[in-house]
């Protein structure tokens, strides 16, 4: 199945391992990835706070291209989805829209985690996990934006989403059941208010361990990032070694596959999760 | 108090039209504090979610201008997905952002508003994509310039060099986008 990709301007600089995960299992699913054609920032935070028009008009402009190529489009970052999915509501509004565009809107926009865990998908999976991640306790952090608010990402369960847990049994994994998986990080104010990372994200480790879980399971780079760059800093302030390696979703399922990149984008993390692979048998 | 008490008694009703018109209407709030109850960040807050709606339909505008809780707010749209009264609280937050930014009042937060301001011009720089080296690179210079802290700075710059050492930051931004002419049309709605 070929679609359009938004990867957005993070998969090109600190997520770059999760863009090469994706492009790495996406073609061991048939799935067939073409960029929007000269894609721009979606604004990210900064613009839907303090200037509406440009929040608006930047994603407008993807959504628009995406349009005339004519596919469904992916989007692998929780705010790129979530700023897609705005302009989309604004363009398709039947009293008109302040850019004055006209968006027939035939095309669907994806969280990259919905579109992969489709059934056929995991169908398709199951059969091809070559190494089931017996016994790797996980919990999964879907964080806020793919998820809400629903009148925008149109999802149905964005209080307690279940798609990444089924994903991880699928793969053999043990999903844990814990309260926190779409709970803030702190996002955007990773480098203004580092302090408020610190406590929003001590509070997520904690929780993840009272969970009984060895790492995280993520479908956001902002996630990623404030869990994994922070976590060295994080013990230092707390007092306390935490070690809860931060998987993308995506190396996660390479790693079932067994697709032989999957080490070289694990490198790219902080919190280095080979010793706990190994521990496990699974690498 | 007399002033406040007249505030209180004769309420603005303007900043509740304003926000209306700007389809934000926060009138039905019945003061429930769900929002809140469920907001991860009212630690850092000055003004709680719900205190923020009951000021803006009193139309006590400068309260909330200057105010911590509409900065450290961190759009997780918890608030906005739980209203019963479907009142997007996450975008009036957004829209006293925007005010506070266009009366060019002086913000309590100014290492948020600064990042915000250097996030949109890193996407100018980066001709229509963010450059993160410009971004990171600015508001440190602007953090450091307003409190030299040799800690800090030393704990970041290692940082860097780790994310670095892994090709997570790079020191030449990505290739700019073709599409210019559109790209800079839109990049004129960036006042400054």
């Amino acid at each position: 199945m070929k679609v359009s990709y938004y990867p957005g301007c993070s998969l090109e600089n600190t997520a770059i391992d999760y863009a090469a995960s994706i492009a790495g299992v996406t073609p061991l699913l048939d799935v067939e990835l073409e960029e929007i054609k000269d894609w721009n920032c979606c604004g990210a935070t900064a613009a839907h706070s303090i200037n509406q028009e440009l929040a608006l008009a930047l994603p407008a402009r993807n959504l628009m291209t995406a349009e005339k190529m004519g596919r469904d489009v992916v989007a692998p970052c929780a705010l790129c989805f979530n700023r897609l999915k705005v302009a989309e509501k604004s363009l398709k509004n039947p009293a008109g829209n302040p850019l004055g565009l006209s968006y027939p809107g035939t095309i669907k926009i994806w969280d990259l985690l919905d579109y992969l865990t489709q059934e056929d998908y995991l169908h398709n999976l199951s059969q091809k996990a070559k190494r089931p991640l017996t016994d790797l306790q996980a919990v999964s952090y879907y964080g806020c934006l793919v998820a809400r608010p629903p009148a925008v990402t149109d999802k149905t369960d964005c209080e307690n989403p279940q798609n990444m847990e089924r994903l991880l049994e699928v793969l053999g994994a043990t999903p844990l059941d814990w309260s926190f998986k779409t709970d803030c990080c702190g996002a955007g104010l990773a480098l203004a208010r580092p302090d408020i990372i610190d406590t929003l994200t001590q509070r997520l480790y904690e929780r993840a361990l009272a969970a009984g879980a060895e790492c995280f399971v993520v479908s956001c780079q902002m996630c990623q990032a404030n869990l994994d760059l922070t976590q060295e800093r994080i013990s230092r302030k707390f007092g306390k070694s935490y070690y809860l390696p931060v998987f993308y979703f995506t190396e996660i399922i390479g790693l079932a596959l067994g697709h032989p990149q999957a080490k070289e984008w694990l490198a790219k993390h902080l919190v280095n999760p080979l010793p706990l692979l190994q521990k496990k048998g699974l690498i | 108090m007399p002033e406040t008490r007249d505030k209180l008694l004769y309420p603005a009703f303007s900043l509740a039209e304003r926000l209306a018109t700007d389809k934000l209407p926060a009138s039905a709030c019945y003061q429930c504090r769900k929002c809140s109850c469920g907001c991860p960040l009212t630690f850092a807050m000055d003004l709680l979610p719900h205190q923020v709606i009951q000021l803006a339909l009193l139309g006590q505008e400068e309260k909330v201008l200057a105010s911590n809780t509409i900065w450290v707010c961190s759009s997780c749209e918890t608030c906005t997905t739980r209203c019963p009264n479907g009142i997007d609280i996450a975008g009036v937050m957004d829209w006293f952002k925007e005010q506070a930014v266009q009366q060019k009042k002086a913000v309590p937060q100014p290492e948020v508003a600064a990042f915000h301001r250097f996030f949109l011009e890193s996407i100018r720089a980066g001709k229509g994509r963010v450059s993160e080296m410009n971004l990171v690179g600015r508001f440190t210079f602007f953090k450091m310039r307003r409190k030299f802290a040799v800690r800090e700075l030393r704990e970041n710059m290692k940082l860097g060099w780790e994310l670095m050492k892994r090709g997570r930051m790079r020191l030449l931004g990505s290739h700019a986008p073709e599409g210019q002419t559109e790209i800079q049309e839109i990049l004129k709605l960036m006042k400054s």
